[in-house]
């Protein structure tokens, strides 16, 4: 008898956890690089790079105010408008869902924004589900991002921001997390240009990524916040805005950032400076980037 | 030490051949018609291995093994080496895995014909010395080789199956010379010229699989591309010497 109602409470138990989280697959793809599958619940629709174990949710989008930036790092890429409020050129790495281009296009919309994705079948998807679209000022390249940028560097093509954003979670990209590509990124900066990077906080790697990044860059701002998983590296060519000038331009931000779900001003006590890593550790390099390896050490 | 009395031709007419995963195969024929024995001959004029007094097996599995190891190894970082340039896509890949097996495959058809002469460990040796030297450019040029190809051809299929071209053609191709060469200084007859053939085959492309979870596990996590290059150059080195030492060591007078 007993265990009988056991039983029972725990299938209905069951059901409550299921249908609180179901979400149904609305659109799934093997695409040279991975699995994707859109997937939507009651009131949100997210991207999904599919991995047996445990999925990786890339973008999601609150269907119900769309307009909402619902993942925290993508909100933290944001902190990079208090070193340049006013870019003019923005190249952004890695497309996802498409939420930070779209985001970067409606605040500025006399700006140029590069987006470079790999993966076709991503630029697609954030088309068809995450009314990603393309315009004279905003295109995207389907391109590995190390051939775009060494390319970019050769023609002089400079931009007042580059977000670094093409990290799954799952697989890095070790040619991407190398000093060479930081520097050859950070020769894509114009004078007022801002590098933001998100990247990883935790395990080895953490330690191996600081050290790499402050080898192109003697300062950087490397911004934490509790209870997220991520760390965003914001550098720039220019020393580093005082506190105070960053307050300031960050009520200015406030009031046109909110719309996005974005609290600017929460930011700004975590906008570090100090260097809490492992000194010791090697930087990552060309020759030696075994990144995949030393996030699981 | 031993002491064996050996036929002096073992095989006549060696078919060095591929199969159809990409890998070397060596048979012998003997010859069947009076038609056919005057070629026959002419082979077995030059076809003619060195005699030595000790079994030289045991050292030409070992440096077959090694020679199987380094191929693979120097493969994965091929793909390392690349990536800075053309990315991480799978037509890089596409690019280092097709440049190693034409490689391969010229290197097969080469050391097989080369088998026809006159055969020792001191020949053999020096294909090792050989393939050592033709990696130095691999670590030293590379680079400029990249940046070069990288200026002139945009898109980055086309721009990495040329650049891996450049940079391990040549190599590989010496690398893969060794394989029917020692074929040629294993087998005694044509009976077991299969068995010895697979025994062969099994040794180095055990030595590959090593050499590509050693590269991939942990070579990489502890040196760089270019430390990993050095020390493959400086094993190559030292088993074509060993070979060639050997050679002196053994042989009979």
């Amino acid at each position: 008898m007993n265990k009988k109602v056991t039983i029972i409470v725990a299938t209905l138990c069951g059901l409550i956890i299921f249908s609180t989280t179901w979400a149904a697959v609305i659109h799934e793809e093997k695409s040279l690089y991975r699995n994707i599958e859109v997937k939507e619940s009651v009131n949100r629709r997210c991207l999904v790079f599919a991995i047996k174990k445990g999925d990786r949710n890339q973008t999601c989008m609150d269907l119900t105010d769309p307009q909402k930036v619902v993942f925290p790092y993508a909100r933290m890429t944001f902190a990079g408008l208090l070193l340049n409020p006013q870019p003019s050129s923005i190249l952004v790495i890695g497309l996802g869902g498409g939420t930070i281009p779209t985001v970067l296009a409606t605040l500025y919309p006399d700006s140029q924004i590069d987006v470079v994705e790999i993966d076709l079948a991503v630029v697609d998807v954030a088309r068809k589900y995450f009314a990603y679209s393309e315009s004279e000022r905003s295109r995207v390249y389907v391109q590995d991002a190390r051939v775009f940028i060494k390319r970019a560097g050769l023609r002089g093509v400079t931009y007042d921001l580059v977000i670094l954003d093409a990290f799954t979670g799952d697989y890095i990209p070790e040619h991407l997390m190398t000093a060479e590509f930081i520097e050859e990124t950070a020769r894509l900066l114009s004078p007022n240009g801002v590098l933001v990077a998100n990247t990883f906080s935790t395990s080895a790697l953490y330690d191996h990524e600081s050290v790499t990044y402050n080898k192109v860059f003697p300062e950087f701002i490397n911004f934490k916040m509790p209870n997220t998983g991520n760390r965003v590296i914001i550098a720039t060519i220019k020393p580093l805005p005082s506190h105070r000038t960053m307050q300031e331009r960050a009520m200015k931000l406030t009031d046109i950032l909110t719309t996005y779900s974005i609290d600017i001003r929460s930011f700004l006590p975590y906008l570090k400076r100090t260097k809490d890593w492992r000194q010791d550790v090697r930087p990552l390099t060309d020759q030696y980037s075994p990144a995949n390896l030393l996030r699981n050490n | 030490m031993q002491f064996r009395t050996r036929p002096r031709f073992r095989c006549e007419k060696p078919i060095i051949s591929q199969n159809e995963i990409g890998r070397w195969r060596a048979s012998c024929i003997l010859p069947q018609s009076h038609l056919q024995s005057w070629h026959s001959l002419s082979l077995i004029e030059t076809s003619m291995r060195e005699p030595y007094n000790v079994s030289i097996n045991p050292l030409v599995y070992c440096l077959a093994f090694i020679s199987g190891f380094i191929i693979m190894s120097v493969e994965l970082l091929g793909g390392r080496i690349l990536s800075p340039y053309f990315g991480n896509s799978i037509y890089v890949w596409g690019s280092v895995i097709t440049v190693f097996m034409v490689s391969l495959s010229i290197g097969y058809l080469v050391g097989g014909k080369l088998s026809l002469y006159q055969v020792s460990l001191r020949r053999y040796g020096l294909f090792f010395i050989i393939a050592a030297t033709a990696l130095l450019p691999t670590i030293m040029l590379g680079e400029k080789i990249l940046d070069a190809v990288f200026l002139r051809v945009e898109d980055p299929r086309y721009g990495s199956l040329l650049a891996s071209t450049l940079i391990f053609l040549v190599p590989t191709a010496l690398l893969g010379m060794i394989a029917p060469y020692s074929v040629r200084l294993l087998v005694e007859n044509t009976n077991h010229s299969g068995h010895v053939a697979g025994r062969l085959y099994f040794v180095s492309t055990l030595g590959s699989a090593l050499g590509t979870l050693g590269t991939s596990f942990y070579f990489v996590l502890y040196f760089e591309v270019n430390q990993i290059l050095t020390t493959m150059v400086v094993i190559l080195l030292s088993a074509g010497i060993v070979s060639i030492a050997a050679h002196q060591v053994a042989r009979s007078e």
